[in-house]
């Protein structure tokens, strides 16, 4: 069912049964689309008292240590500049650059595997695990790899992803979902993270306290057995360097690091986005993604590595570059500029919406105003910009369009126009799907309403009767239909006693003079 | 070449509204984007000159501001702290919570064989220290005899359970930046290979001061002459601010980073 109109749509998904009891988010069949429609879940979620102290604790700090690290840079402006246009080159060479990344890769002795969608990467990365007899490969937080939702498709092979960073791993024990791009585990306090270590890590110590350094220490002694026995690594990339062939990952715990280097395969997933033209292009990209992101100066730990280096980390490299949807975004000559993100999270952080519905209410792994224009666009062969019963339609309007997004945005992805674009897209969609459409009808009448002056004022003063419908605060709550359908989502204003047209009258008709004067 | 390799492509080139191409998986074609060129107004370089006072005071600075421990000294200097530090690996460490059923007990000093240590063990192991093997020998000549210093290459690595029962690594550096109190390891012979410096606990990383740089372009355009390096870049010790935002020092890689700033 559908109301869509200048509010907010009303699409529902079926939900699965809760997983009970840490999991009030089961795993999705699709990364990009689970549950309910934005604002039916935006409702639910806003009920939950300790999900938005916890994301309003978490999204606060952020903000204040983002920035006090950007105002201590003075030429910030000049590097977001040098970083959007960096990847509006990229963007334009795109078929160029991948091939020249692949020619390094491979020469530096790495192989490199093309996936159209989900399940074909998915599938390379199995066979490659399978290849090497593995059974279980560490993983890297990665959003390329939730995105093709590679665990679920590992474990139906028979193989365990563990994920390795802290926070992954909290979701991943909990069978929940992440709520936040840099920091997935955001939606937990303290308390039900050792709850969940206890119950799902299988060798948490018994007497566990919720300090946040034992709970980190009891994941570094769970996971280090881990890491010294894995033979298979996954990751994702942040950045790909197409004339060197230089593979980059930005992380914090050492998780990384270790899986990058013990393994001897190593296998990293990337969207086809990813690159940077040449080398030196990662000193711009190194001083914005840190201090966007974690509001650091730098990150902890960056590994940067070309190919295979004989002797030192995986001996065997496997490249594989993602498409899945990344090309009809590239496609929208508005909504591309999309695929310049470098995944820093910033726009979560400062978003007024974010911060109170929390990740999980986007449906997607890809939460807050980059998630909003980027999971409708990525799926948009399967209706997720114009699909009338496609809730990721229902994404561009999770958004007050306050342009916070934009400030923030190491490369000055313009978010709120994409938005706008692509609220435009829905309607114009919705439109043609509909045989009669009040919305539309409505219009065509206002605009005959308004193409005639005389018209015009009878309708003026017709409304004027309305006056007395509001409350108090002159507005107007809950309507009869057709009006019902704007009430439903936001107050109407109660008409004045007055037109405009009658109020001049009446002053102007008094003193006749000054008419006369400005004549 | 294969078939989704051909397509992606074609795909590619069709968003960019290359015609002849086909379509992206929606049906469309997308049109020719007109990129800006590449305005590098950024700085370039910093105010201060490499291994300048200026530079050593902020590295310093930001280095400490990320917990690590920094050690100003001379050239001459240098093999005494090194033994300092090892020598303070053996006494017990205070204040860190340690959990997980791995906990083997206290020191091994009497582990004298050249042997190597159950793997799995996490604790720091007083007495072995693990160098690549093209360090500077007279770094360690004030280490006691007692000290085990295990030596390894690309040719000859130690494996990762070895590793892990290693209580510290000494290693050099190629260059510093001081703007974000980072340290990039190149993987040459001095540095080693990367797991040397990720496994063990303790990291004594000894920076000279004319490797000290300003800005991150000035240490990009460095590291750039050998692109095909693997590096490091190392600012502070393993970190994580997961659970509500509350930082923690030490996860999976070093929980202790001793920056020994030399000249």
């Amino acid at each position: 069912m559908s109301q869509t109109f200048l509010g907010l749509p009303t699409r529902r998904r079926t939900t699965d049964a809760a997983d009970e009891p840490f999991g009030p988010v089961p795993h999705p069949q699709e990364p990009l689309r689970w549950g309910d429609d934005f604002p039916a879940a935006a409702k639910q979620t806003l009920k939950n008292d300790q999900l938005r102290r916890n994301l309003g604790h978490a999204t606060q700090v952020i903000r204040t240590k983002r920035a006090a690290v950007v105002g201590e840079v003075p030429d910030w402006e000049a590097l977001r500049d040098a970083g959007s246009a960096v990847k509006q080159q990229v963007m334009a060479h795109l078929p160029d650059l991948l091939q020249q990344l692949e020619e390094n890769v491979v020469a530096r002795g790495g192989v490199v595997h093309w996936a159209r969608d989900a399940a074909e990467a998915n599938r390379i990365v199995a066979d490659i695990a399978k290849a090497k007899g593995a059974d279980e490969v560490v993983k890297i937080k990665s959003m390329a790899t939730q995105e093709i939702g590679l665990n679920e498709a590992l474990a139906d092979e028979g193989i365990a992803a563990i994920e390795t960073d802290l926070a992954e791993l909290i979701v991943q024990l909990a069978d929940d979902m992440p709520s936040h791009i840099l920091v997935p585990a955001i939606h937990r306090n303290r308390s039900e993270i050792r709850d969940i270590f206890l119950a799902r890590m299988g060798d948490a110590p018994p007497d566990l306290s919720d300090v946040p350094r034992e709970l980190a220490m009891a994941a570094r002694a769970h996971l280090r057995r881990k890491f010294l026995s894995a033979k298979v690594a996954v990751s994702g990339a942040n950045f790909a360097v197409a004339d060197t062939g230089t593979l980059a990952v930005v992380e914090s715990e050492g998780n990384g690091r270790m899986c990058l280097t013990l393994p001897e395969t190593l296998v990293t997933v990337m969207g086809i986005e990813k690159l940077v033209p040449t080398f030196d292009d990662l000193e711009v990209f190194l001083q914005l993604l840190p201090r966007s992101s974690t509001g650091e100066r730098m990150n902890p730990y960056t590994s940067m590595w070309s190919g295979v280096t004989p002797g030192d980390g995986p001996q065997e490299f496997h490249l594989v570059l993602l498409d899945n949807g990344r090309t009809d975004v590239l496609a929208d000559e508005v909504g591309r500029s999309a695929l310049h993100c470098i995944r820093c999270s910033a726009c979560l952080n400062v978003c007024p919406v974010y911060e109170r519905v929390g990740g999980h209410a986007y449906g997607s792994v890809y939460p807050g105003p980059i998630g909003a224009i980027l999971t409708p666009q990525l799926t948009a062969s399967t209706g997720g910009v114009s699909g009338h019963h496609d809730p990721n339609a229902s994404l561009p309007y999770a958004s007050s369009l306050c342009g916070a997004c934009y400030e923030v945005c190491p490369v000055k992805i313009d978010i709120p126009s994409i938005l706008v674009d692509l609220r435009a897209r829905e309607v114009d969609a919705d439109r043609s799907s509909r045989g009669v459409d009040p919305w539309r009808t409505a219009m065509k009448a206002a605009a005959w309403v308004m193409a005639d002056g005389d018209r015009f004022a009878l309708a003026g003063r017709a409304a004027t009767l309305g006056s007395g419908l509001g409350g108090r605060d002159h507005a107007i709550s809950v309507a009869p239909p057709p009006a019902s359908a704007w009430t439903k989502a936001r107050d109407l204003p109660a008409p004045p006693r007055q037109t405009f047209r009658q109020w001049w009258q009446a002053e102007h008709e008094t003193t006749p003079e000054h008419e006369e004067g400005a004549r | 070449m294969s078939d989704a390799r051909t397509e992606v492509l074609a795909r590619v080139r069709a968003a960019l509204g290359q015609t002849g191409s086909g379509t992206t998986p929606s049906g469309k074609v997308g049109t020719a984007p007109h990129p800006e060129p590449v305005p590098r107004a950024y700085r370039a370089s910093g105010e201060h000159a490499v291994g300048s006072p200026e530079v050593l005071e902020q590295l310093v600075d930001r280095l400490v501001d990320y917990k690590a421990h920094v050690h100003q000294i001379t050239a001459d200097a240098l093999p005494a702290t090194v033994a300092a530090l090892v020598a303070e690996l053996s006494e017990p460490q205070g204040g860190i919570a340690r959990s997980g059923s791995d906990n083997s007990p206290g020191p091994e000093l009497s582990e004298p064989q050249g042997g190597i240590a159950p793997p799995g063990s996490d604790n720091s192991r007083g007495g072995r220290v693990v160098v690549p093997d093209g360090l500077d020998d007279a770094w360690l000549a004030a280490l006691p005899a007692e000290v085990d210093v295990v030596r390894d290459s690309r040719e000859q690595p130690l494996a990762a359970a070895d590793l892990d029962a290693v209580a510290a690594v000494v290693t050099a550096a190629r260059v510093a930046i001081s703007e974000t109190g980072t340290i990039v390891l190149d993987g040459e012979p001095d540095q080693g290979r990367r797991a040397i410096s990720l496994v063990p606990d303790v990291h004594l990383c000894v920076v000279r001061a004319d490797q000290a740089v300003q800005t991150v372009p000035e240490a990009v355009r460095l590291l750039g002459a050998h692109p095909e390096r693997p590096l490091t870049w190392i600012s502070g010790p393993s970190a994580t601010s997961d659970i509500e935002l509350d930082r923690v020092e030490g996860v999976h890689g070093p929980r202790t980073l001793h920056v020994l700033l030399v000249g």
